[in-house]
């Protein structure tokens, strides 16, 4: 093995193809993609260098500034809902249902094989109240809640897609934790139910902090992804009412190939990656803190 | 040294010949220059007029050019369009006739850039210049500065109403806005939708906007703002946004006016649940068409926009356009592509009229059929039309016509205000 590793040319032919593939596919957009940042014009005209003036637009232009708010709240609300909701399935899985919670785990997975774009059109029915009162708006008003059209604002539309998201992807997260309960072993919570601790003082003494690791990772995971999120706003709202429920990256879409401004969207698409890395960055420092000393 | 070197340069040579195959890959090559394998058409998907009358003329006068070239058509969601457009553009991929884009600044970008084909030269070339009607050139040329659009459609705007409605709540047809408030209120508490509007695409409900502004500052208030001599900001032009949203305010789109979309509010208005129905002539195909219109084309009249009291517009003075027009690619122009347009140019009016029930920018040479009456009134208006106006977004970039349509929801269901809302596309027409 270490002659194999230690001939240069085993390993030129050996990581070559990868890396080759990766610098074109990946490395060569990235820069191409920062490059941009500095040009304004379009793909049909022609591009012309404009120092830093992308970047001074995107510090006075509101309508970014409400887009990396609603980017920070859905991230945040989504992913304390994914991961919530996957825990408790979790738990759910592992302390109730025991060993027939095949069925359950394979019936609450299944939003999560289906195409996010028939989801929200689901949704949109579920939710519409023209031309025909959707399920979901009827069983809400035999509730007595009268909301009248979800989509009509901003609070509304955000509502549903959260809603959606979390119905979507929990199931995901619920295995993900499953896998993680699963290797506690049964002797740690056999003796600390011998000490008397059981319901709420077992879980968050015992149970959370041996399973914070997989918490963690599922906490990176729904954060980068709901951070970057994109068909299931498209698909749903389309961004609106208005620009209420625009991210980051619808506006970034938007204003590259439909206002054709590419220099600017490329901009967006800087700071969603900053606020990305930074977000994740936090995570990462936050993990290495144990949970049972807070 | 030198042995290492000898060993690495096949690798070398062949992760070399490998990024050139991947880059050649990537350039593309440029197909478009002239050529053309097929008459494509991209389009955007509702406009069903256009795809249907070329189709016709594909099987029928035009058989011969289909042959040589033959017609293939390509949809796609309005909404798409300008992105699609855009980038195609960008790669000298245009197919050979494409949507000319939602707003006629992409179009003079694409002019610009050498990609449309003068049409105006073309077309005397090909010595069919007199097929089009004087009017459509008009038209054109005032929305693009040149004719360089194929005016498959030549549409008015205006209000259609279902007569028996009306009648049935003792309404006389209103010739002012404040008659045509009036006839909201007494529709709305007898239980009736007054208008149906399509908020999810938002044009609908900005035309009214625009239709209020020509009449109460005159043919010019638009171009004013395009020219910098007025902001959308100003008060007067906040009154007419004002006075759309307060017809929302009162409910007078009905339910949900946010989720209805273009075939939902066309519905609506067909089957008898809404009285008013702000939309273009391009509609006739399906007011002529007897299994979509239940409420019947003798039960459904026009009016043009009411005058606004002490306002500087008349009503005679009608919104006029081409649709969303079809322009040619430069690029992808041959012989075989002028035969077509000469083959369209000839044809094209009167199969429009006879097969779709619709006006044409093009003039209709021999049998043209018996014409339904809304056709016919139709094509009085636009004789009698002195002058014509544009809409809303006509002279706006693609940002500010983005921002107009999809925030038209929002001010007449109350979540934005007027001045809010033409603050935020003043906004978007200052930085574009």
């Amino acid at each position: 093995m270490r002659s194999v590793l230690g001939d240069r040319r085993a390993l030129l032919i050996l990581l070559g193809p990868a890396l080759l593939v990766y610098t074109l596919v990946m490395l060569v957009p990235m820069g191409w993609s920062l490059g941009y940042t500095f040009f304004k014009g379009n793909v049909i005209e022609g591009f012309t260098f404009d120092g830093f003036g992308n970047f001074e637009k995107l510090w006075h232009d509101q309508q970014a500034h409400s887009a990396l708010w609603f980017t920070f709240k859905y991230g945040v609300v989504v992913s304390v809902g994914q991961v919530l909701c996957g825990y408790l399935l979790a738990l759910l899985y592992v302390f109730v249902l025991r060993k027939s919670s095949a069925l359950i785990r394979t019936l609450v997975f299944f939003p999560v094989i289906l195409p996010t774009v028939a989801v929200a059109l689901m949704f949109q029915k579920l939710f519409a109240v023209a031309p025909q009162n959707g399920l979901a708006n009827t069983a809400v008003e035999a509730l007595g809640i009268h909301h009248g059209d979800w989509f009509a604002s901003g609070g509304g539309s955000f509502l549903v897609l959260v809603v959606m998201d979390v119905w979507r992807s929990m199931g995901f997260y619920g295995v993900l934790i499953y896998a993680g309960l699963l290797d506690i072993p049964e002797e740690t919570i056999e003796s600390a139910r011998m000490d008397g601790a059981t319901g709420w003082r077992l879980i968050r003494h015992v149970v959370l902090p041996l399973s914070w690791p997989v918490v963690l990772a599922s906490a990176v995971f729904s954060i980068n992804g709901t951070l970057k999120v994109f068909d299931s706003v498209l698909a749903l709202t389309n961004g609106g009412p208005g620009s209420d429920t625009t991210p980051l990256t619808l506006y970034m879409f938007r204003t590259a190939f439909s206002y054709g401004d590419y220099g600017y969207g490329s901009t967006i698409a800087s700071l969603l990656t900053v606020v990305c890395l930074g977000v994740s960055l936090i995570i990462f420092r936050f993990s290495r803190r144990d949970p049972t000393k807070g | 040294m030198h042995h290492t070197l000898k060993h690495r340069s096949p690798a070398v040579l062949a992760a070399t010949s490998a990024l050139g195959l991947l880059l050649s890959g990537c350039g593309g090559t440029d197909a478009s220059s002239g050529g053309a394998k097929e008459y494509s058409l991209t389009i955007n998907d509702d406009n069903h007029i256009v795809q249907q009358e070329l189709k016709t003329l594909s099987t029928g006068a035009c058989k011969a050019q289909n042959t040589a070239l033959p017609l293939k058509i390509q949809t796609l969601p309005i909404s798409n369009v300008d992105q699609k457009v855009q980038l195609l553009a960008g790669q000298n991929a245009l197919p050979v006739q494409f949507a000319a884009g939602g707003t006629p600044a992409l179009t003079k970008t694409l002019d610009r850039a050498g990609q449309v084909l003068d049409l105006e030269k073309t077309l005397k070339d090909l010595g069919v210049w007199d097929d089009i009607e004087p009017a459509a050139v008009t038209t054109v040329r005032n929305l693009y500065g040149k004719f360089n659009v194929m005016p498959y459609q030549f549409n008015i705007e205006g209000i259609w109403y279902n007569k028996k409605l009306l009648a049935d709540h003792h309404i006389a047809v209103p010739t002012t806005y404040d008659e045509l408030v009036a006839a909201a209120a007494k529709l709305k508490s007898a239980g009736v939708t007054p208008f149906s509007a399509a908020g999810k695409e938002g044009w609908p409900i900005t035309r009214l906007i625009s239709g209020y502004l020509y009449r109460e500052l005159g043919p010019d208030a638009l171009q004013a703002v395009a020219d910098g001599k007025a902001k959308l900001t100003d008060p007067a032009y906040v009154k007419a946004a004002q006075a759309v949203a307060d017809l929302g305010k009162a409910g007078y789109f009905g339910k949900g006016v946010g989720s209805i979309d273009y075939d939902t509010g066309v519905q609506q208005f067909l089957t008898g649940k809404a009285a008013m129905f702000y939309m273009g002539s391009w509609e006739l195909g399906d007011f002529n068409d007897k299994a979509k219109n239940k409420v019947g084309a003798s039960g459904i009249g026009f009016m043009p926009f009411p005058t606004v009291s002490g306002g500087k517009g008349s009503a005679d003075q009608i919104p006029a356009n081409v649709g969303l027009p079809v322009a040619v690619s430069a690029k992808a122009y041959d012989s075989k592509v002028g035969d077509w347009l000469s083959c369209t140019a000839k044809n094209y009016g009167a199969g429009s009229l006879k097969d779709q029930g619709t006006v044409s920018g093009f003039k209709p040479n021999g049998d043209t059929g018996t014409l339904p009456p809304l056709t016919r009134q139709v094509q009085d208006t636009i004789s009698k039309t002195t002058t014509s106006i544009l809409w809303f977004e006509a002279l706006f970039n693609t940002k500010a016509t983005e921002t107009s349509q999809t925030n038209a929801a929002p001010l007449v269901t109350g979540s934005l205000s007027a001045k809010d809302f033409m603050k935020k596309v003043q906004a978007d027409l200052d930085n574009g």
